[in-house]
């Protein structure tokens, strides 16, 4: 249980007699990269909502990071960053301006998120872009800038909800790096994608369908079960599966 | 606290980044004031005017320079035959034509009437209105100085005043409207707009899976606009009183006041939008349609509600600039103690806090 960072147990969310999340039970262990794929309307992001803390569930179990995701929804956003599909920066504020905007809300001192600042900016490359407005950089690295700003008040669990969407591969790559940096100091990372590729650089992998998961194991073991060479195979005979039209 | 603060610092660089909206915001309240006060303005002054006299008397001739000497007035052409009246409305310069019946100065000392007619252009309701009201204005002092000169002493003498506006400056008119219409305009538009932006953009997300309480996000919203309206009440008011001179008669800490609760009507109509809408372009549109345009018809800022049909009356009672632009014409202008007001203050207090619960409440469900 120590390890366990989220936990749920028959987590379940209808809206109406539409049950978009159908009593799903899986745990993350700390510092894992944990996939979480699935086809368009599966449910991924209503199951990720419900663990950030933006949509409560209908019914069953949950914990994120030690805490009810019930009854503690505030002591979970303190310990969980999220990164949005949608890009989660703001395009007319300076880079730095960015790093201090949500430092703050999360309650850092303004002295610690100085010296992160400094600290990031070194690490990604982007000294000289620290008076840059975000609007005028390069989409590859507004989405690392964002990752970093998700992850600037060290939470246990950062959630990404596909983070790489409409990037080069080798940006993509890049990326990644920064996800294995942050599992490396003890982040959690839950991350959705469509990316195959993506998919085998996770620890575990889980696979949705029609609003309840259907597969979940590492890359490799799950290619073993179904007989393929590729992660590519795997989600395309699970998904298949799947009688939902896309919502 | 640190948490609000730095929220609050974000939400001014948004609005002081965008320089063509800030350029908007704070020179709109200026561009309409002088609008109103010098292009829209409905008051009459040096109309061209056109006289038919066949007596050619003192009379006559009294009340000729009586009009000419008013600042109204200016007396432009001497017509010779009554035909020409229709020839000089289609030019267009002429704005009253004065016909004076025959043998004027004799009717009118021995029978005591004297016929004359004031002709206006009536494809302009109210100019023509107001036009004749001045002609009558002039006529009527006239008649009051024949009857002191001929008559008994004990003669009762009516005098024509003009309550309030005894110039009938329009200005008196237009500033509590554009104010009315300057602050909801900015403050609800303005913020729905920018509540909404986040949904757009996608950052509302990683906002509300954030420890910072939604509360504190619209407060955040409302901060900056909350600010801005104030500074464009004070360009407004000091506009009306040094340029239109229009003077705050009555109690500036209750005008104020009353201000205030209407800002605060017009964040909660601004966050309700909000929550009822997914673009930026819906957002303004709602605004500007649903906002601008009963304002404009049906708060008097245009159209006296006295004159409207009973049923636009009933309707203009749900538009709360209306309430707030009479309070101010009461506050401002008449210079009437605040109990005079209580009704407007009632009504403005109702509605906001009835705006703000429901639009908080909408605001939250949303959110699941």
């Amino acid at each position: 249980m120590e390890n366990k960072v989220i936990y749920t147990e028959n987590l379940t969310k209808k809206f109406g007699d539409f049950t978009a999340v159908d009593h799903i039970s899986f745990s993350v262990n700390k510092s894992e990269v944990f996939g979480f794929l699935g086809a368009n309307g599966a449910g991924k992001t209503t199951a990720m909502r419900m663990l950030c803390g933006l949509s409560h569930p209908t019914s069953g179990k949950g914990t994120v990071a030690g805490f009810d995701i019930f009854k503690q929804s505030e002591d979970v956003k303190k310990n969980i960053g999220y990164m949005s599909q949608k890009f989660s920066l703001y395009e007319d504020l300076k880079v730095w301006e960015n790093l201090r905007l949500f430092g703050g809300i999360y309650g850092m001192k303004t002295k610690e998120i100085a010296e992160k600042t400094d600290r990031i900016l070194h690490e990604l490359g982007f000294e000289k872009e620290r008076g840059t407005l975000v609007k005028s950089l390069p989409l590859g690295w507004k989405q690392k800038l964002s990752f970093s700003v998700s992850i600037f008040h060290e939470p246990k669990i950062v959630f990404l909800d596909e983070p790489t969407g409409g990037v080069d591969p080798v940006t993509r790559r890049q990326f990644w790096e920064l996800i294995y940096d942050a599992t490396d100091r003890g982040i959690t990372v839950f991350v959705t994608t469509h990316y195959m590729d993506e998919a085998e650089y996770c620890d575990r992998v889980s696979i949705m369908v029609d609003g309840k998961i259907e597969a979940l194991d590492s890359p490799k073991n799950l290619k073993n079960q179904y007989r393929t060479q590729n992660m590519y195979d795997v989600f395309y005979q699970i998904a298949r599966k799947a009688t939902r039209v896309e919502i | 606290m640190n948490e609000f603060l730095s929220f609050i610092k974000k939400e001014f660089y948004h609005i002081f980044r965008d320089q063509r909206t800030i350029l908007i915001l704070l020179v709109m309240p200026v561009v309409q004031i002088i609008l109103f006060g010098f292009a829209i303005t409905t008051e009459v002054k040096n109309t061209q005017v056109a006289l038919f006299d066949p007596s050619k008397d003192v009379a006559t001739q009294y009340i000729k320079d009586k009009f000419q000497a008013s600042e109204y007035f200016t007396i432009v052409e001497e017509l010779t035959t009554p035909n020409q009246i229709n020839e000089v409305f289609k030019y267009g310069k002429v704005g009253l034509v004065i016909v004076f019946s025959e043998d004027f100065a004799d009717n009118l000392l021995h029978t005591g009437e004297a016929a004359i007619q004031l002709i206006t252009d009536g494809t302009e309701p109210n100019q023509a209105s107001m036009l004749t009201g001045y002609a009558s204005g002039i006529l009527s002092l006239y008649q009051q100085e024949l009857m002191e000169q001929y008559h008994a002493p004990f003669q009762i003498v009516s005098e024509i005043r003009m309550l309030y506006n005894p110039q009938l400056k329009s200005a008196y008119n237009f500033v509590p409207g554009v104010m009315g219409m300057v602050l909801i305009l900015i403050c609800a538009m303005m913020t729905s707009i920018a509540i909404v932006r986040e949904k757009e953009m996608g950052t509302m997300e990683v906002l509300l899976s954030s420890p910072l309480k939604p509360i504190y996000i619209i407060l955040a919203k409302a901060v900056p606009y909350f600010s801005l309206s104030i500074f464009n009440l004070a360009t407004i008011l000091l506009l009306a009183v040094f340029v239109f001179n229009v003077p705050v008669a009555g109690n500036l800490f209750w005008l104020i006041l009353l201000s205030l609760l209407f800002i605060f009507l017009a964040l909660s109509l601004g966050l309700l939008i909000s929550t009822l809408v997914d673009s930026q372009l819906a957002a303004m549109l709602i605004s500007g349609m649903a906002l601008m345009m009963p304002i404009m018809l049906l708060s008097g800022l245009v159209f006296p509600i006295e004159s409207m049909p009973e049923i636009l009356q009933w309707i203009s009672a749900i538009v709360p600039a209306r309430w707030y632009i009479e309070a101010v014409k009461k506050l401002m202008i008449q210079g009437v103690e605040v109990r005079y007001v209580t009704k407007e203050f009632l009504i403005l207090a109702v509605m906001a806090v009835g705006l703000m619960l429901i639009s908080l409440k909408n605001f939250k469900t949303r959110l699941n």
